[in-house]
Parts: structure tokens; C-alpha cells; sequence
């Protein structure tokens, strides 16, 4: 879901870095107060997991593809400002780097990818976490949160190509929306694993946030 | 040295790097309903070009050369990830 760019216009790009960057100086603040021994190296191998795994495009129906994003799960284990900084980071090193995503619409995707979905992801996952046991809550609600990301994400990048006049919300809102319903399932069932995995060998990382 | 937690986290990040060259080429969600919309072809340039698509320049082999890159961005994202938290502790 990286904007290119071109996709959208001047002012849209504009408001995305100025939101991306008040919500990062805001993460960094926020982070600072919990960083503890064991989140020091999680967030390190979160970022060089989430990067690898964004590389690996899994295709689904009609000769398309898509892959992980990530963001449900950083902050489901790390809280949706450690989450925004994680995504901030691979997201950066994306657009400089490996030109994947465009220089001007980095904020926008900072929004999509990082601010949406880790907020949408934590808390779909914590009301999930409500009902049920532990189990069940992180397969299912991990599942659910990841999936919710996705979909809210590509919500968020359909209203910027509408407000940019490339393309009306009407055609833009149910493509973008049916297409990634399809994706998250895909993001859906990597977290629910990934969490899963955590849950057998290192229970005590899904309670970081808890502290 | 003790074999600590992550470092298992970061041999399958590296590892999922190693399969990179088996990844989906199709377009992804966003550039399908770009080319279905029509509006493709407002997507600009890149304004410089470093590795770009995931393939690092000047490797003639292109399954190494996105192998490469993947284990280029996975370490520098390790390395940005660890020390920002570091930062972030530090600064406390």
C-alpha cells in the first residue's frame, strides 16, 4: 500500500508529514517512559522482522499480491507508540533506501501504515482481549486486530487519492476496501501465528504491554 | 556467549530475507487499483535511486541481488530499531 508519488497532491503530502511528525515527536515522548531491558532488543528484531516479511508478497485472487504490514503486530506487543516508531522506521528506510513508497507522500504513508494501523490494531486486540481466555484472545483477536489494520489503512489511503482528485471516492473507497479485505486475511493469519509462536515459547512478551 | 531470545528472531528475519526472490511480482493492492482506476501513470519518479525495487545494482545475478538487499535492509533495520530504543532508554 506504499503511495507512490504522484498519487496524491501537494497540499495531502503536506498534511501527512505534518501529522507523521507531530505523531512521532508525541511517540518518542511517549515511548521513552517504558523502555525497559527486554524492549530494547524486541524493538530491534520487530523492525528487521517487519522489513523482511514486507519483502515476501503473497498473492491472492486475480493476479495480485500483497504482504505483510506489521504494525498490528508491534503493537500489540510494544503499545501503538512503539508501534509508530517501528513502522516509522522500516517505512523511512523503505522510501530512502529501496524507493519503495515516494519521498512526499512518506507522511502519508506514515499515517496509513504506521498511525492507523497500530492504533487500529491495538485496539481492536484489547477489546478483543475481553472476551475469552488467552488463547483465544490472541489467535482470534490478534487475527481480528491485524486484519481491522489493513482494511482501516486502505480506508485512509482511498480518502487521500479522493481528496487529491486522482481518483473519486466512490471508485477508489469499495476497490481499495475489497482488495485488502483480501490482503488481511494474509496479515491476519501471519500475526495470529507470529503471536501464537510467542505465546508457546515467550509468554511474557505478550504481557509487556500490560505493565 | 548466551543464546538469548532474539537472536532467533533475527536469524528468521534474516531467513525470510533469504526467500525474498520467491515473493509474488504481481502488482500489490494499491497499484492493481491504480491500474484498474486508470491513474498508474500519475505516479512519478523516484527523485534518486539508491537500491531500487528491492535489487541491488551492479549484481548480475537478480535472485542474489534482491537476496542482498534484503539482508541489507533487514540488518540496518535491526540496527535503527535497536538503537533508537537504546536512545529512547537512554534519554529517560
Amino acid at each position: 500500500m506504499h503511495i507512490p508519488d504522484g498519487f496524491i497532491s501537494a497540499p495531502v503530502a503536506t498534511t501527512g508529514i505534518v501529522v507523521a511528525a507531530g505523531c512521532v515527536a508525541y511517540a518518542v515522548k511517549a515511548t521513552n517512559k517504558k523502555m525497559g531491558e527486554k524492549q530494547i532488543p524486541l524493538m530491534g528484531v520487530l523492525a528487521a522482522f517487519i522489513f523482511a516479511a514486507q519483502m515476501l508478497n503473497f498473492p491472492i485472487a486475480g493476479g495480485t499480491s500483497g504482504h505483510l504490514i506489521g504494525a498490528a503486530l508491534a503493537a500489540i506487543l510494544l503499545g501503538p507508540w512503539a508501534g509508530i516508531l517501528i513502522m516509522t522506521c522500516v517505512l523511512a528506510v523503505q522510501c530512502l533506501v529501496f524507493q519503495d513508497g515516494g519521498l512526499f507522500a512518506l507522511g502519508a504513508n506514515i499515517f496509513n501504515m504506521g498511525i492507523v494501523a497500530s492504533f487500529v490494531g491495538y485496539y481492536v486486540y484489547r477489546v478483543s482481549a475481553l472476551f475469552g481466555g488467552q488463547k483465544r484472545r490472541t489467535l482470534i483477536g490478534g487475527g481480528l486486530a491485524a486484519w481491522s489494520s489493513v482494511v482501516i489503512a486502505s480506508i485512509a489511503c482511498a480518502l487521500e487519492l479522493a481528496i487529491s482528485g486522482t481518483v473519486p471516492l466512490g471508485v477508489a473507497l469499495p476497490a481499495m476496501v475489497g482488495v485488502h479485505a483480501l490482503i488481511g486475511i494474509g496479515e491476519g493469519v501471519i500475526t495470529a501465528a507470529v503471536l501464537s509462536l510467542i505465546m508457546a515459547t515467550r509468554a511474557d512478551l505478550l504481557e509487556l504491554q500490560k505493565a | 556467549m548466551k543464546f538469548k531470545w532474539w537472536y532467533g528472531v533475527l536469524i528468521l528475519a534474516l531467513f525470510l530475507a533469504l526467500l525474498s526472490p520467491l515473493a509474488s511480482s504481481s502488482p500489490d493492492g494499491l497499484e492493481r487499483v491504480a491500474e484498474d482506476k486508470g491513474f498508474m501513470e500519475t505516479a512519478r519518479e523516484a527523485v534518486f535511486e539508491i537500491i531500487p525495487d528491492y535489487v541491488l545494482p551492479g549484481v548480475g545475478n537478480e535472485a542474489g541481488a534482491t537476496i542482498l538487499a534484503g539482508i541489507i535492509g533487514t540488518v540496518m533495520l535491526f540496527g535503527i530499531g535497536y538503537g533508537l530504543a537504546q536512545l529512547l532508554k537512554a534519554k529517560r
